[in-house]
């Protein structure tokens, strides 16, 4: 001891700033030092005390830009901060920067920010994933602590398994969606990524409670840290042999496995469950994903905020004008497709046809994690490790198969979490395990339990500098 | 089939200006993807009720106060172009 904050701040600026992983595209230097000496003339208390913070830039911060990685938010700099921020805040933490993401959380590479691609801290030529893989890389790379990122369709959970950290999506209204700005508001969550799950359960003590100003946040007792010890005895794993086979890397699979095996030795038991409408959960989650993106949207349009171009001609043509040119090729194809998919016409054949294929999926994870069946389910994160920058980007459809085992999880809602379990070549490897609605508790202590049985968490990247 | 006239017209919706080069791009995404969408015909969905929201949540309702909210200032400080302390848009018509 004896460093003050202030130093362990200004150190963490030179390491970002000596980085050539791009997880940053906003830094909030002075904030930051300014906070940390105020810390150290009269410290707080406070669950985060004096802990920095990496937060997505899809995250509304007061007086921080939050641009989303698009061009048509560059300079965007909110009047208010989201909810999460205000509780880290009156936790005592200290925000660093806004992490890279896909633009508006579109993707699962980190491939479509307007400001660059985030590069893999295990292997600079590979995605960190997306949508969250600045936050991921940063503290993968020891560039913060802990960070935030937001998961629609697994864009926690993915990058986490990518750059071998812990990433927690909440169970859908455990956590105010307040400030976050919306891709796909029925299915996102805001939640942690950090090195060890006893940081995820203590960033997610601190975010997660009833919001009145988010009518879909729920009132919940919290306690999660506290509750991080009860290890897995007594607890039923469910296998889903959907999960396993075709299209997944074969030393994922093996790891995954392994995992399975390590927890039945820790005194869970274990067994295979079915849930038979994985292969729809892709279509729907997208047709619903881009339907709401396409309403969620229309809000930028160059008047309140954003871009705006030359000489105002009409309305329309303004408007159109602006959004041709502050929007990337990605998030122009799901507004694009989501607006078809509502249109006149469309509307039962698309939207309302995911709608009740949602119903579908939402009742294979009730029925596998019914009283009797299942307290948890543990699957592969990504069916494959880190892929190279550029290998999937010209081929949409290819890019979107990647999100196949985490989008399900949105559409029931459920709570999930990414835990280092191994490594394919050199790159780590995710393990997810998938709780009931509001069961974090038993998702982190299952969590827990492997980790402290395990070493992946503790391998370092080769891109620390 | 989507055309590169659907995508005009749904550009036109969308208020997204698509250009000569981006539109064959679209064309060709855009059936891929739907056709890929098309795997849900084959499930009947006929007696199945449509999920808006996971987490079962009724009307919620609030007293009706007035509380503080963001200043003029503030509400404007991101606006691209302002005049006498509103938004300035385009001409309607």
């Amino acid at each position: 001891m004896g460093a003050s904050a202030e130093d362990a701040v200004a150190a963490l600026f030179g390491k970002i700033k000596r980085s050539r992983l791009n997880a940053y595209n906003v830094l909030s230097e002075d904030l930051a030092l300014e906070r940390a000496r105020d810390f150290d003339r009269s410290p707080w208390s406070g669950l985060m005390a004096g802990v920095p913070i990496a937060i997505k830039s899809c995250i509304s911060t007061r007086g921080i830009e939050t641009n989303c990685s698009s061009r048509i938010l560059s300079g965007y700099t909110p009047p208010y901060d989201a909810t999460v921020i205000e509780r880290l805040k009156e936790e005592g933490a200290i925000i660093v920067g806004k992490t890279n993401m896909d633009e508006f959380a579109m993707g699962t590479s980190t491939e479509t920010s307007y400001f660059g691609p985030t590069r893999n801290p295990w292997d600079l030529d590979r995605v960190p994933g997306g949508s969250s893989g600045g936050s991921a890389a940063a503290v993968a790379a020891g560039e913060a602590p802990a960070a935030l990122g937001s998961d629609t369709g697994g864009s926690i959970r993915c990058p986490a398994s990518f750059c071998g950290i812990v990433g927690l999506k909440p169970t859908y209204g455990l956590v105010s969606r307040y400030g976050l700005v919306s891709y796909a508001n029925s299915l996102e969550q805001i939640g942690p990524l950090t090195l060890t799950v006893e940081d995820a359960a203590l960033v997610l003590d601190v975010i997660a409670g009833h919001d009145p100003r988010d009518s879909t946040s729920a009132d919940t007792p919290g306690g999660y840290l506290s509750a991080l010890d009860r290890g897995v005895d007594g607890l039923t794993l469910g296998v889903p042999e959907e999960y396993f086979g075709e299209g997944v890397n074969p030393k994922v699979e093996r790891s995954v496995w392994d995992a399975i095996s390590k927890l039945e030795e820790l005194g869970a038991s274990w067994k295979e469950v079915s849930l038979p409408h994985t292969k729809y959960a892709l279509a729907a989650y997208y047709i619903i994903a881009m339907s709401e993106a396409s309403s969620n949207l229309a809000r930028f349009d160059g008047l309140r905020y954003g871009l705006r171009l030359g000489a105002d001609q009409d309305w329309h043509t303004t408007f159109s004008d602006i959004r041709a040119a502050g929007f990337g090729p990605e998030v122009k194809r799901r507004v694009l497709l989501g607006t078809y998919a509502l249109s006149a016409g469309y509307y039962g054949r698309y939207y309302l046809k995911a709608l009740k294929v949602r119903t579908l999926i939402k009742e294979d994870f009730e029925r596998a994690l019914s009283v009797g069946g299942a307290d948890l389910l543990v699957t592969p994160t990504m069916p494959f490790p880190a892929f190279k920058i550029g290998e999937r980007i010209e081929d949409p459809l290819s890019l979107y198969m990647a999100d196949v085992f985490t989008v399900p999880i949105n559409l029931a809602g459920v709570p999930a979490i990414s835990v280092p379990c191994g490594f394919a070549d050199g790159l780590p490897i995710g393990l997810q395990i998938i709780g009931r609605h509001f069961d974090e508790v038993s998702v982190l202590r299952a969590a827990k339990a492997y980790e402290d049985a395990t070493p992946y968490h503790e391998a370092v990247p080769k891109e620390v500098v | 089939m989507i055309t590169g006239e659907d995508v005009d017209h749904i550009s036109w919706l969308a208020s997204i200006k698509v250009s000569e080069e981006e539109r064959a791009g679209f064309v060709a995404s855009f059936n891929s993807v739907l056709d890929y969408f098309h795997q849900l015909d084959e499930l009947d969905t006929e007696d199945v009720e449509p999920t808006y929201r996971v987490v079962d949540l009724n009307n919620v309702f609030r007293e009706d106060e007035a509380t503080e909210s963001l200043s003029q200032e503030e509400a404007l400080s991101n606006a691209p172009r302002t005049e006498n302390g509103y938004f300035k848009s385009p001409r309607i018509v």
